[in-house]
């Protein structure tokens, strides 16, 4: 039994008055697929937000692969941040993909790719843009290297997007509705890219909202509801029937839309 | 009495040479005011909030009053401070100065504009604050301004014909000078409306030129 990649304990955000997460604990397991799913407004995304420290929880605590992220816990059990190089470790063990694929307009594709290892890593121009060349490839792209994002489709630039957060060797990655963006053409693409990876052993954290993927290729099923978390488990107990009444009701408006690979 | 623009350009020489200085003090005017709005909107944005407060408040002073009233203010009402400037110094001084406060607003909302997003992606793949401002924050701002800075580079140009009232020799004080000798005030008039809209036209393509050049890099729709 090896120890979990991530784990989430006691976790709470607030906005303001809003509560957007109430005390999550959640183990995400090595090497699997985790999906968090749900309604808008969830706090599934707040949640992801908060593995990748692009937002600070109120309380409670996130350990990476046995690493406090942004915060440690002293023994009065009060938190104090820790030091920002000691945060950016801890980061650096994550890749992150993002709905809107967030590259870089004033980069070439494999400007995008190779920018964090020239400047992050320390890599020569020429060891980066190789090791940036072998990302593109594998997410099928080296014939666009050259490409500016503004001249290559939504689903190439999220193909990018993700070969830029692998050139940096994560050893979990966290996509944030990564497909939502797009329309169901070029969604195919994308998700075929985050199969492969799956198939490779790499420990995925996905929100999405594209249920059949969850269903096929998730091997943990979170479902969040109003900032709780309602339940976590094997998709094949999460979808079996009888299903929690709230997943049976989020479900049905997927059913109203003509999705009936559940049923 | 005949419209006659004749008259004018048969000095085009001296014509000239009040060309040569308003170019002169357009382009060290624009050029020291992009390098000062570029600092001062660098430091509003990111040296915190005492920086931000103290500066927008000298930014909103000299946005507030007219350009007429700073330049005539510097010159005349320097020396009672101890400050005596000749006229083309205090023209490049006071157009600077205007032009950066201008300037500075503009990249102020050109980094504004970079979306959020990139520069958590930035901050996702290990890249410092100062890495993320310097690699990705500024050359995005820069791309956003483009054609706003154009604009306002423009209008510097025909802001330039007011450092006339302080004698600078420049492109209207000579061509007044010039109407005024020949009796010929509206051909000269008519005469620098035609330079300096030949003047903007030409900056006008050089922007557009530019932007066309610069347009694979623009933002794309998600």
């Amino acid at each position: 039994m090896t120890l979990p990649a991530i784990i989430i304990r006691n976790l709470v955000k607030r906005f303001g008055e809003t509560t957007v997460l109430q005390d999550i604990n959640l183990e995400i397991p090595e090497g699997k697929v985790s999906c968090l799913i749900g309604p808008s407004g969830s706090g599934k995304s707040t949640l992801l937000r908060c593995l990748a420290f692009l937002e600070e929880s109120t309380s409670g605590m996130i350990t990476i692969n046995g690493e406090a992220l942004g915060f440690f816990e002293k023994p009065d059990g009060k938190r104090e941040r820790l030091p920002p190089a000691q945060i950016r470790a801890v980061r650096a063990q994550t890749g992150m993909v993002f709905q809107q694929f967030n590259l870089w307009p004033h980069m070439t594709a494999l400007g995008n790719v190779s920018e964090a290892l020239k400047i992050v890593r320390k890599l020569s121009k020429a060891d980066a843009e190789e090791k940036a060349m072998a990302q593109l490839r594998k997410v099928g792209l080296e014939n666009r290297a050259g490409h500016y994002p503004s001249q290559l489709s939504g689903g190439q630039q999220q193909r990018v997007a993700i070969a830029r957060a692998l050139a940096l060797e994560p050893k979990i990655m966290l996509f944030d509705e990564a497909t939502s963006a797009l329309d169901p053409e070029l969604t195919g693409e994308v998700l075929k890219v985050m199969r492969d990876l799956a198939d490779e052993g790499m420990t995925m954290v996905v929100v999405t909202h594209e249920i059949g993927f969850a269903a096929t290729v998730g091997q943990q099923i979170s479902f969040l509801d109003h900032g709780k978390l309602l339940f976590s488990g094997p998709p094949s107990e999460v979808f079996a029937k009888p299903r929690h009444p709230r997943l049976d009701q989020f479900l049905d408006t997927y059913l109203d839309r003509g999705a009936s690979m559940l049923i | 009495m005949m419209f006659n623009p004749q008259v004018i350009i048969e000095k085009l020489p001296e014509l000239g040479s009040g060309l040569f200085v308003t170019l002169l003090l357009w382009i060290a005017g624009i050029a020291g005011g992009v390098v000062i709005g570029f600092l001062v909107a660098t430091a509003r944005r990111f040296g915190g909030f005492a920086t931000n407060a103290v500066l927008g408040s000298v930014v909103e002073v000299l946005r507030g009053t007219p350009f007429l009233i700073q330049i005539f203010l510097l010159y005349y009402g320097g020396p009672f401070v101890g400050l005596m400037l000749d006229p083309i110094p205090c023209g490049l001084i006071g157009l600077t100065v205007y032009s950066a406060a201008y300037y500075s607003e503009i990249f102020r909302a050109g980094f504004a504009a970079v979306p959020v997003g990139h520069v958590e992606a930035a901050g996702c793949l290990g890249m410092t604050r100062l890495q993320t401002i310097r690699r990705i924050q500024i050359p995005e701002m820069a791309l956003i301004v483009l054609p706003p800075a154009v604009n306002l580079s423009v209008i510097l140009l025909k802001e330039s014909a007011v450092l006339s009232i302080i004698t600078v020799p420049e492109l209207t004080a000579t061509v007044s000078a010039i109407g005024s000798q020949q009796y010929a005030y509206l051909e000269a008039i008519f005469i620098l409306a035609v330079v300096y809209w030949a003047l903007v036209e030409l900056t006008d393509r050089l922007g557009r030129a530019a932007e066309y050049r610069l347009s694979r890099l623009r933002f794309s729709k998600a």
